[in-house]
């Protein structure tokens, strides 16, 4: 068989090995469950019972239900900081894990047994479901829709196929991955420079390069290497979740270290959607502009001027992006629990929060949790100033820990539901 | 009949278990999707991952490895000097090509207020410093060795 090995790529570096593959393949185990969980979390948090998360039916892929809870206010801002952020940084990580097994992919022959054909499929499943999440995640947080497909079916489709591969490889493979780091000591590698790197012991599992080249980095100039290309995503990215004097070192990403105000005002902070391409008539948020609750049988209508004459509550809360992008402002308006008491619900079982604009965003219904925490407001200014239109004048919601697209801007109507 | 079922499998009934089992959650994770129109497309950019990372990129970054450690070099680490700013180039700009490109700049002015005018600019000075950075440690290095 080996006389009929075609000119397949030979791999020499005397790097690769079951050790090396093995601590590349546990930092992954550690942090990879926590990038799906919060992927999974995020779902959730849309509010699927409400048919607003997407994609719609998901059968019995998901987490077990429950309401999104609106305390602690920092929650979605945590977990979906850690969704992307955590998915970014473990880019250069996945990429070595793949680069240290790069060897297997031309094993020859390349099929050796039903079992060798069926693993090889799952591990089509497995590095194909990793690229795939990691190739959409970074163009939607970048807003590059080339796909042309739906991103959020998409990616919540790529991750369970991502999910299912994972966990049969870890069930596969962990008893390798345990066997791999013991084989060397850290500490050990840690003080082996590059003139005294040697190759791994000559294994089974094909790693190990048969004619191994002279060694032109040790075994911790790769890990360091790795290391800084996480280190380094991780200062150009944290910014945009962390924000503070971070921001303005995320300066590749579109929530970095500008905003469309520039001013440096109450409403200079970043925007998701602005006010021009909502298609909403400058003239439906000016001086005409109403505010219509409903669901206490008569209907209750505001115009601006009488609703900031209501009883204003301020409070310092999150706006925080499926993008992993967030910004904390502080908030002044009235709270969502008046409202209900005012159109007659105040015991409301949930709300309807419809915007002047059209779209699949235009809407947002909220659990009663969420509409009667007492910092859920409709905001009508932000840091002491009226809202700018970018950031939803007349009027917008925020609540605390809901997902950020859905504290809906230019809000014209909110229907409190009894039961 | 256990002994048997490996032979012919050539693993035990647990590697076969828990790979379909694998192989059935992805099944039923893309019957999600499958009365989406686009579903084909989203199979197409799956493979496509796979392809244009183990068929492209990682024969790219090897050849152009092969060609960094074939250049003179004083000592065999010097290609390292090369090799990490080379690769947080290549791995910075891989990550955010969309806007280094300039694409999508119609959403991301809609979403944002703000162009993808910088990003380019700043994506180079990043190298820049990357680079600049690496030669300065290599020049001290080759000072305090003499």
């Amino acid at each position: 068989m080996e006389r009929h090995r075609p000119p397949l790529p030979r791999f020499r570096s005397p790097l690769r090995g079951p050790w090396l593959t093995s601590v590349f393949g546990a930092v992954l185990l550690a942090a990879l469950p926590v990038v799906i969980v919060t992927g999974l979390l995020s779902y959730a948090a849309y509010g699927p019972q409400f048919g607003q998360a997407i994609p719609g039916d998901v059968g019995v892929l998901h987490l077990p239900w429950f309401d999104w809870p609106a305390t602690p206010s920092w929650l979605y801002r945590l977990t979906q900081g850690l969704h992307v952020g955590l998915g970014l940084v473990l880019v250069p990580v996945v990429l070595a894990k793949l680069w240290s097994v790069a060897p297997k992919l031309f094993g020859w022959p390349p099929v050796r047994s039903p079992a060798q054909a069926l693993e090889r499929l799952s591990l089509l499943l497995l590095v194909g479901g990793i690229l795939f999440e990691i190739v959409t995640g970074l163009l939607n947080i970048q807003y590059d829709y080339v796909f042309g497909f739906s991103f959020y079916a998409a990616h919540y489709v790529g991750a369970w196929v991502f999910l299912g591969a994972f966990v049969a490889h870890v069930a596969l493979k962990l008893p390798h991955m345990v066997r791999g780091l013991r084989s060397r000591s850290l500490r050990r590698e840690l003080r082996t420079p590059t003139a005294a790197t040697r190759p791994e012991e000559p294994d089974p599992s094909g790693l190990v390069a048969p004619e191994p080249a002279a060694p032109t980095i040790s075994r911790r100039g790769a890990l360091a290497l790795v290391g800084g290309g996480s280190l380094l995503v991780a200062v150009l990215t944290a910014g945009q979740t962390l924000g503070g004097p971070l921001r303005s070192l995320a300066v590749l990403l579109p929530r970095g270290r500008n905003s469309a105000a520039a001013d440096g005002g109450p409403n200079d902070f970043p925007v998701n959607k602005t006010f021009g391409v909502t298609g909403i008539e400058p003239g439906a948020v000016g001086a005409t502009w109403r505010l219509d609750l409903t669901g206490g049988g008569t209907l209750v209508r505001f115009d601006r001027d009488s609703l900031a004459a209501q009883p204003q509550h301020t409070a310092t809360l999150p706006i925080a992006c499926v993008e992993g992008w967030s910004t904390t402002q502080t908030w002044t308006g009235v709270r969502l629990r008046d409202l209900a008491a005012l159109a007659g619900v105040p015991e409301p079982a949930g709300a309807v929060v419809r915007s002047l604009e059209n779209g699949p965003f235009a809407q947002a219904t909220l659990t009663s949790g969420q509409v009667l925490h007492p910092d859920a407001l409709l905001a009508l200014g932000v840091n002491g100033a009226p809202l700018s239109p970018d950031h939803g004048h007349p009027a917008r919601v925020v609540v605390p820990a809901l997902p950020g697209v859905h504290n809906t801007k230019w809000v014209r109507s909110i229907e409190f539901r009894s039961s | 009949m256990r002994h048997r079922f490996e032979t012919l499998y050539g693993a035990g009934p647990g590697h076969l278990a828990v790979l379909l089992l694998g192989v059935a959650v992805a099944g039923y994770a893309a019957s999600i999707v499958a009365g989406d129109p686009l579903w084909p497309w989203m199979a197409v950019w799956f493979v496509a991952a796979v392809v244009g990372h183990d068929g492209v990129l990682s024969p790219l970054a090897a050849a152009v490895d092969a060609v960094l450690r074939r250049l003179p070099h004083a000592r065999p680490t010097t290609v390292n000097y090369l090799r990490v700013p080379a690769l947080g180039a290549a791995l910075t700009f891989l990550m955010f090509l969309p806007g280094i490109i300039r694409q999508g700049e119609p959403v991301v002015r809609g979403q944002t207020g703000l162009d993808q005018g910088p990003f380019l600019g700043r994506w180079l000075l990043l190298v820049a410093a990357m680079a600049a950075v690496s030669a300065l440690v290599y020049g001290l290095r080759r000072l305090t060795r003499r």
